[in-house]
């Protein structure tokens, strides 16, 4: 384990200070003896009771995540600490004053310096102990809140893909120049294809037949510049519009659909968006989304450019937010879809009700 | 003084940027001829072949196969007597395959492609045109780069390098059965439509595992990739001959068969 000496001196410094307390209260209560005597004492003590403890405590591993070592070893390290710290440094002060605590005359003395050296121990003990472990738990939160804000950093990148921004830019500009008119619905398209997938994060459900309507914003970008080579068919029953769905849930599923069944195909495909019901267990009804493409499949060569991020991160996002939303009722699957091509299958349980 | 006119091939999957490209070309040098248009990795092979232009746009990620491998098919189905294209690689967003072009020196394009950077790389292509490098040499450069390109990070590529725990056994299924074959007794592997087919003196097995996956488990030390499809026993290999139009081929013990070398890997076979 590594030293960190700049902490150990604050504490030896907080110690100190916490010792000249104690012989300062004493001094309060006996003004006849002179002040140094308890000072030396509690000194002597008090620093070696530290450097027992504050240096004894590396000797635990367990000690390496918060500070102080865990389990039986939590109470034995001061314990320890205490007795020895007050036998040596009893014999280190006696030594100093030239005086003994053990004969006759320091006997009634003694019983009072054992009072003051364990409850004063156990209190430093203690407040180090409790300071350690805080100082853990900020890190560990500190810890936590990078992640969280890397995973949603990943998120987004795999969600506005460089690459397919940087494309749809080019047969823009193409079109700017071209058919005013297309380009003009291409960057509306992609104006909102922007704002849902930058708002995404900051809203929990919305209606169904949004999230439709950003699907039909996405393939038709990728309409314009895959031509012929994809086709789309969204179908989304009119009763079915209003189910609220996690926004951009089928989104990444879409994305695959291309990205691995139609683009390393050379006649590209169709793809299939459907919304439909389907009875489940005890007569509750499930609603069922699915996404189907004619591509490539899921056995063939891998994608085009595997090293891009996305892949499984765009599923496992789909597993985890079903499992957040649904627990076991809600269910993924992939499979493939005949005569050629994947499916995707979402299925959960329909919490609107029918009446 | 009547020059034959210089013809480009444009590889580029969305029929916008296709025309785009075209049409920018068109203003950057006009006497440029576009001899044909094609919109996957596999039709860019076949009509270099067939139309021999003098430059090649290729774009990266193309359906059927990338512009990297499209490029290094073609190198190796090039006539050695004739000079190779001049290659231009198109892409929209790849920062590993921009650092790996810059360090090679192959000249690309950004989509969506700006004036001004267009003309540069009109000005370099006509200079390298005019320069008319001996054919052997261009394909050698070319070759060189492709090579490079395809070790670097990031580029879609067969991965270089000794996995951790080398593949020992290969488990064949064949009907109901799943043989055992240790790859100890395998002379080479070579990829063929879905399959790879594993072939021992004695016999051949097939299995599902891509080629690619394959290379990235054996050490590359003993399998040597000799072809896009083809992962071949050094150990076994006994003679490599030379072929008039400069192909190599490799004869192995305990195989009749012959194996060819691609151009990329030709580097492997020199004498001492």
């Amino acid at each position: 384990m590594k030293i960190d000496w700049l902490d150990k001196l604050q504490r030896l410094l907080q110690t100190l200070a916490f010792c000249l307390a104690v012989s300062g209260i004493q001094y309060a209560f006996r003004p006849d003896k002179p002040y140094y005597i308890p000072a030396t004492y509690s000194l002597a003590i008090g620093t070696l009771t530290w450097a027992l403890v504050d240096f004894g405590r590396h000797l635990f591993a367990s000690s390496e995540e918060y500070g102080w070592p865990k389990g039986i070893a939590g109470f034995a390290l001061p314990l320890v600490g205490i007795v020895l710290g007050y036998l040596g440094g009893t014999l280190l002060a006696d030594w100093w004053c030239g005086v003994s605590s053990w004969d006759s005359a320091g006997r009634a003395q003694l019983r009072i310096s054992i009072g003051i050296t364990v409850v004063a121990g156990t209190v430093i003990c203690y407040y180090f102990y409790v300071n350690g472990k805080s100082a853990w738990m900020q890190a560990r939160m500190t810890e936590v809140h990078s992640q969280a804000t890397e995973a949603q950093l990943k998120l987004l990148e795999t969600q506005l893909e460089p690459h397919m921004l940087f494309n749809t830019l080019a047969n823009l500009r193409m079109l700017i120049g071209t058919d005013p008119v297309r380009a003009q619905d291409m960057l509306d398209r992609m104006i909102a294809y922007l704002r849902a997938t930058l708002s995404a994060s900051r809203s929990t459900q919305h209606p169904l037949a949004d999230e439709f309507q950003r699907l039909a914003d996405y393939l038709e970008l990728m309409a314009v510049r895959m031509g012929p080579r994809l086709a789309y068919t969204l179908d989304l029953p009119e009763a079915l519009r209003e189910v609220p769905v996690p926004p951009l849930l089928l989104q990444p599923l879409v994305e695959n659909a291309i990205r691995h069944g139609l683009e390393p195909q050379v006649e590209g495909g169709h793809i299939t968006v459907q919304a439909r019901t389907q009875a489940g267990p005890k007569g509750r009804m499930l609603l069922v989304l699915q996404v189907s493409d004619t591509g490539a499949g899921l056995n063939s060569a891998p994608p085009i450019a595997p090293t891009a991020p996305g892949t499984s991160f765009g599923l496992t996002q789909v597993r985890e937010r079903l499992a957040t939303l649904h627990g076991e009722a809600g269910k993924f699957e992939l499979a493939a879809h005949a005569p050629r091509g994947t499916s995707a299958t979402i299925t959960f349980p329909l919490t609107t009700s029918p009446a | 003084m009547n020059t034959p006119p210089v013809r480009a091939l444009i590889a580029e999957d969305e029929p916008l940027l296709a025309m785009a490209l075209q049409q920018e070309l068109a203003r950057a040098w006009p006497a440029l001829q576009i001899a044909a248009t094609v919109g996957d990795g596999l039709s860019a092979v076949r009509q270099a072949l067939v139309l021999q232009p003098e430059v090649l746009f290729f774009d990266i990620r193309m359906p059927g196969q990338s512009g990297l491998d499209a490029a290094v098919e073609l190198a190796d189905a090039w006539p050695a007597d004739m000079p190779f294209p001049a290659l231009v690689f198109v892409t929209a967003y790849d920062q590993y395959a921009v650092q790996a072009f810059e360090a090679q020196a192959v000249d690309y394009l950004l989509k969506p492609v700006q004036a001004a950077r267009l003309q540069k790389t009109v000005q370099k292509l006509q200079q390298a045109l005019a320069a008319k490098a001996p054919a052997a040499t261009a394909l050698e450069t070319t070759m060189a780069q492709l090579r490079h390109l395809l070790a670097a990070p990031g580029i879609p590529a067969p991965a270089a390098g000794s996995p951790a725990t080398p593949l020992t056994l290969i488990q064949a299924s064949s009907g109901s059965q799943i043989h055992m074959v240790p790859v100890a007794e395998v002379l080479y592997f070579e990829a063929a439509d879905k399959y790879v087919r594993v072939l021992t003196a004695e016999r051949e097995f097939l299995i599902r595992t891509p080629l690619k996956e394959l290379t990235e488990q054996l050490d590359t030390s003993v399998f040597w990739q000799i072809h896009r499809s083809t992962l071949v026993r050094a150990s076994a290999i006994t003679t490599v001959t030379r072929d008039e139009a400069g192909k190599l081929h490799l004869a192995l013990t305990g195989r009749p068969e012959r194996l060819a070398v691609s151009r990329l890997y030709a580097h492997l076979f020199k004498a001492m």
